[in-house]
C-alpha cells in the first residue's frame, strides 16, 4: 500500500502540479489510433469507390479514365444488373415481412411461462450464430430435387426448389427466414419483457380480450423493437450475398442474382472494376438511406435514456 | 392452465419442425453413401463416423480453426483497445472537434463496405497483405470500429465522471485514469462488443474469400466453401464437414447462451 502510493500518484502530482488544473477532458490523441485504422479501411476506400464508379478502371494497374455517368447508364441496359435490383428488393420485402412475422409469433409464444421456454429460445436462436454459408449449404441439400430426400421427402412433393427459376428466389428467402427468425424473436422478446404486467391486468379488468390486449397494449409498446427489427432485416436483405452465392450463385439464369452477387462477378470474374463499383454505389445508396433512419432512431433513443 | 399446456404442445411441435434441417444434417453425416442413396431420411443404421475423419482432413479444418481463432481473437483485442480509448475521448470531449469526430465514426455504420470493397482490395494488395492474417485483422478492426465506438461512447456517456476525476485529482494521468478506473467499469458493454463482433468476424465470408481464398490461411467458412465445392455429390462427407465447421461456434453459443442472446437482443447490430 505504502509502496504503491510512493511509486504512484502522489509524487507525480508533486512533480507536475499543473496536472491538477489540466482539462478534465482527455486529449484527442486517445482517438488517433482508431481514427487512423478507420480512415485507412473505411473512409479512404469509400471515397475512392465513389470516384472509381465514374471510371472504366479494369483493376489492373493505375490505368483508368473518367467515363462520366456511362457506368450508371450501362446498368439500365444490363439485364443482369436491372434484374438483380428487382430480385434484391423482392427478397428484402419478403424477408422483412416473413422473418418479422414469424419472429413476433415465436416471441409471443415463448414469452408465456411455458416449461420449455428456455430450451425453445435456445433452439430458435441457435441458427443465428452459425455461418450463413454453412446454413445455405445445409438448405441446398434440404432443397434437393430428389423426391425421396430433404423437403420433398418430408412433404411428399416433387419440387425443384432451387432449380426452378420461378421458385428459387422464394427458396432462398426461406433459408434466410429460417436462420434469422430467432434473431427477430429475441429482439421482440426484449420488448415484451419491458411491458409492465400491470397494463395487461388493467386491460383485463376493463374486460379486454386477448386480441384487444395485443392490439391496444402489446403492439403499440412493441414499436421500438419493431423499428429495430425492420432496420436490421432490411439492411441484411439488401446486402444479401453469402446465401445466394453458396446456394445458386445467382442462377438458374439470372433468377436469383442480387446486387451483391452481380457486383462481385463484374469485378472478380469479368474484371470490370469501375462498373462493379458503380453497382456498389447504387447498393450503398439503398443501404445508406435505410441506415440513416436507423441511426436517427438509435440516437434519439440514446437521448431518451 | 389448460391453454398454457396447449400452447406448449404447439410450440414444441413448431420447434421439432424447425429442427428438421438439423436432423437431416446430423443423420446424413452419420451415413455411408449406400444408406444415403437408399433411405435419405431414416435414422442411420448402423451409424458410421468415417465421414468425420475424412472431412476433417479434406476440408483442412485443423489449420482453418487456427486461422479463424487467430484472426478473431487479435481483431477483438484491437477493437476493444482502440474502440474504448477513442470512445473515452469522444464521450468526454466538450470541443466541437470531439463531436465532429463522433459523427465521422457514426458515418461508418451507414456506409456499406461494398462501396469501398474494390479500392480497399487494391490497397491491401499493394501493401502485400493479401493472403495474410494481418490483412484480415486490420480489415475487421477498421470495419467494426464505428459500431464498437458507438456502443462504448453511449455507455461511457452514461457513466458518472467522478471516478476518473477522483483519480486525476490524486495525480493520475488521463491514460492511467482510463486504464485503471474507467475501463474496468466498462465490463458489461465490453461483453456485448466482444460477442457481437466475434460472431460477425468468425462467420464472415465475402472478404476472407477475396483475401484468403487459395492462400492456405483460409478461415473456416472459406475452407468449408471450397471443400463443399470439391465433394459436392458426397453428401455424408459434406455434412460431416458442415457439422465440424459449425461445432466451435455452436458449442460456444451453448456455453454462453444467456450473454449471447442478451447481446443480440439489444438490437444494435448494424
Amino acid at each position: 500500500m505504502t509502496a504503491n502510493i510512493a511509486r504512484g500518484s502522489l509524487p507525480s502530482t508533486a512533480r507536475k502540479p499543473w496536472r491538477r488544473f489540466s482539462s478534465l477532458s482527455p486529449s484527442w490523441v486517445f482517438a488517433l489510433p482508431a481514427l487512423l485504422v478507420y480512415a485507412a479501411v473505411v473512409l479512404y476506400p469509400s471515397l475512392a469507390g465513389m470516384v472509381y464508379a465514374f471510371t472504366d478502371w479494369s483493376g489492373i494497374g493505375a490505368d483508368k479514365s473518367f467515363v462520366g455517368l456511362a457506368n450508371l447508364t450501362a446498368m439500365f441496359h444490363d439485364e443482369q444488373a436491372m434484374g438483380s435490383i428487382g430480385n434484391t428488393l423482392l427478397l428484402t420485402v419478403t424477408i422483412v415481412a416473413v422473418q418479422n412475422g414469424v419472429g413476433l409469433l415465436l416471441a409471443l409464444g415463448v414469452h408465456v411461462r411455458l416449461r420449455s421456454r428456455a430450451v425453445l429460445r435456445v433452439v430458435f436462436f441457435a441458427p443465428v450464430v452459425v455461418s450463413p454459408v454453412m446454413v445455405a449449404f445445409l438448405w441446398k441439400y434440404i432443397y434437393n430435387p430428389d423426391p425421396a430426400a430433404g423437403l420433398n421427402g418430408l412433404l411428399g412433393t416433387h419440387v425443384d426448389w432451387l432449380g426452378d427459376p420461378s421458385i428459387a428466389l422464394w427458396s432462398i428467402a426461406g433459408t434466410v427466414v429460417w436462420q434469422y427468425a430467432g434473431y427477430s424473436m429475441v429482439i421482440f422478446l426484449a420488448g415484451l419483457e419491458g411491458i409492465p404486467p400491470e397494463l395487461h391486468e388493467a386491460a383485463m379488468i376493463d374486460g379486454a380480450g386477448t386480441w384487444q390486449r395485443f392490439r391496444y397494449v402489446t403492439w403499440p409498446l412493441l414499436a421500438p423493437s419493431l423499428t429495430i427489427n425492420l432496420m436490421l432485416s432490411t439492411i441484411g436483405g439488401l446486402k444479401l450475398f453469402d446465401q445466394v452465392f453458396a446456394a445458386t450463385n445467382g442462377g438458374p439464369g439470372y433468377a436469383t442474382e442480387t446486387l451483391s452477387t452481380v457486383l462481385y462477378k463484374q469485378a472478380f470474374v469479368f474484371g470490370k472494376f469501375g462498373y462493379s463499383t458503380a453497382i456498389a454505389l447504387v447498393l450503398a445508396l439503398f443501404v445508406a438511406a435505410v441506415s440513416m433512419v436507423q441511426l436517427y432512431y438509435l440516437r434519439n433513443r440514446e437521448v431518451a435514456q | 392452465m389448460k391453454r398454457t399446456f396447449l400452447l406448449e404442445i404447439v410450440m414444441v411441435a413448431v420447434a421439432v419442425a424447425f429442427l428438421f434441417p438439423v436432423y437431416a444434417l446430423i443423420t446424413l453425416s452419420l451415413k455411408d453413401p449406400a444408406q444415403i442413396a437408399h433411405s435419405p431420411l431414416s435414422l442411420p443404421a448402423p451409424p458410421t463416423l468415417d465421414n468425420f475423419g475424412k472431412a476433417w482432413t479434406a476440408a483442412a479444418l485443423g489449420p482453418s480453426l487456427v486461422n479463424s481463432t487467430v484472426i478473431t481473437v487479435v481483431s477483438l483485442v484491437a477493437l476493444v483497445a482502440l474502440g474504448s480509448f477513442a470512445a473515452y475521448y469522444l464521450a468526454r470531449a466538450k470541443s466541437r472537434m470531439g463531436y465532429g469526430l463522433y459523427i465521422l465514426f457514426l458515418l461508418g455504420i451507414v456506409l456499406p463496405f461494398q462501396l469501398g470493397m474494390i479500392p480497399l482490395y487494391q490497397l491491401v494488395s499493394d501493401l502485400g497483405l493479401i493472403g495474410s492474417h494481418t490483412g484480415m485483422i486490420v480489415f475487421y478492426t477498421g470495419i467494426q470500429l464505428p459500431f464498437t465506438v458507438f456502443l462504448y461512447t453511449g455507455f461511457i456517456r452514461a457513466l458518472p465522471r467522478d471516478y476518473a476525476s477522483a483519480a486525476q485529482i490524486d495525480g493520475a494521468s488521463h491514460f492511467t485514469a482510463f486504464t485503471k478506473v474507467v475501463f474496468p467499469l466498462l465490463r458489461p458493454i465490453t461483453g456485448t462488443v466482444l460477442i457481437l463482433n466475434a460472431v460477425f468476424i468468425w462467420n464472415d465470408f465475402f472478404t476472407p474469400l477475396l483475401y484468403l481464398g487459395g492462400s492456405g490461411f483460409e478461415t473456416i467458412p472459406v475452407s468449408v466453401f471450397a471443400f463443399v465445392g470439391q465433394y459436392v455429390s458426397d453428401h455424408g462427407l459434406v455434412f460431416a464437414g458442415l457439422v465440424l465447421g459449425a461445432l466451435p461456434v455452436v458449442v460456444a453459443f451453448l456455453l454462453l447462451q444467456r450473454y449471447v442472446i442478451k447481446g443480440f437482443a439489444s438490437g444494435l447490430k448494424g
